[in-house]
């Protein structure tokens, strides 16, 4: 990553950095909880395992998607990036409203750990329960990353800056969890899952639009309305959502108050 | 469930998620630019709004399930 990298670039690199350091969070949580529960050993082989076969996908697919015409790529690619990333915005708006539970570190190491308790004693040795968990856990979490990586790379000619970005996300998850030595509660992970929506919205907006055959004005320099652009609507969304659940909140106790009030004067 | 109805079910949870409407949508949205496109019309225009609308239309029936539900 030198200093030459273009601003289409720095935003891919930094695109992919949040997706995977929300993702590996998540995959912390689970490593850690097999791991203090049953096997150390056992869980890291499961993400030593894991890894490789998420390497071995961008490996076997990145040079596979770079080979593709450049239109035909954009147009999947950006339809792809677009579905996902306002996936990932709508449930970030949602939690933010207090329509949808916000993911809790915490709760979640919890239920992991209760549930490799009460899967019976590890075995001495190699537990095949921890290598299980550990492995499902950081594959399931890693592919979403796997295809943005892979997506995001191909289209730029920049597998290997996206590949970087997602490694040292995870170098940066997992140091912060050994020097933590619990679930990482305190990352913002809301936050960050609103940003990468953010981002993978725009730039499958902008690469789908470019391979179907349209010409944005200005060229690539379009981004840089179509992000903030985004990002503000979006948050105008965010912020009239919880203003109307709060609203309707207020009313329902206002109305449960006035029905227990007319209660108390009949029953007097 | 047989592995293959497992694998299809898997590929499209992974690819469309729960709101089966927004990613046609994004189908719809970038066939039109296409078609724009090939008769040499101008056919930026058409992503943006449609990317807000397919949002706040997926919001709006998320948080109307929402509300259904409490």
């Amino acid at each position: 990553m030198g200093s030459n990298m273009s601003a289409t670039e720095t935003a891919l690199a930094l695109s992919v950095f949040l997706a995977c350091a929300v993702e590996a969070v998540e995959a912390l949580t689970i490593v850690l909880a097999v791991g203090t529960t049953r096997s150390w050993s056992s869980a890291m082989s499961g993400v030593g395992a894991a890894t490789v076969t998420l390497a071995a996908i961008v490996a076997a697919l990145g040079p596979a998607l770079t080979a593709l015409p450049i239109n035909l790529l954009r147009v999947a690619v950006g339809g792809l990036l677009l579905v996902f990333g306002l996936q990932w915005l709508r449930k970030a708006i949602l939690r933010s409203a207090g329509l949808k539970a916000k993911h809790d570190e915490l709760q979640a190491y919890a239920q992991e750990r209760n549930a490799a308790s009460a899967a019976g004693a590890a075995r001495a040795g190699f537990d095949g329960y921890a290598f299980a968990i550990a492995f499902k856990g950081v594959l399931l979490e890693g592919l979403e990353v796997a295809f943005i990586v892979l997506t995001f790379g191909a289209n730029q000619h920049r597998v290997a800056l996206a590949a970087a970005a997602a490694g040292l996300a995870v170098l940066v998850v997992i140091a912060a969890g050994v020097a933590a030595r619990a679930p990482l509660a305190k990352v913002p992970e809301n936050m960050m899952k609103f940003a990468v929506g953010v981002m993978l919205s725009s730039f499958g907006m902008f690469w789908g639009a470019e391979g179907a055959g349209a010409s944005w004005p200005g060229g690539d320099a379009a981004l840089l309305a179509i992000v903030p652009g985004l990002f503000l609507l979006a948050t105008a969304m965010a912020w009239t959502v919880g203003r109307m659940v709060s609203a309707t909140a207020i009313a329902r106790t206002a109305a449960a108050r006035v029905e227990a009030t007319d209660e108390a004067r009949a029953s007097a | 469930m047989t592995r293959l109805d497992a694998f299809v079910r898997g590929v499209w949870d992974f690819v469309v998620g729960d709101d089966w409407l927004t990613a046609l949508g994004v189908v719809l949205a970038l066939g039109l630019t296409a078609l724009l496109a090939n008769a040499s019309l101008s056919a930026w225009w058409v992503m943006p709004p449609a990317v807000v609308g397919l949002l706040a239309l997926s919001i709006w029936r998320a948080a109307q399930g929402g509300s259904r539900r409490r």
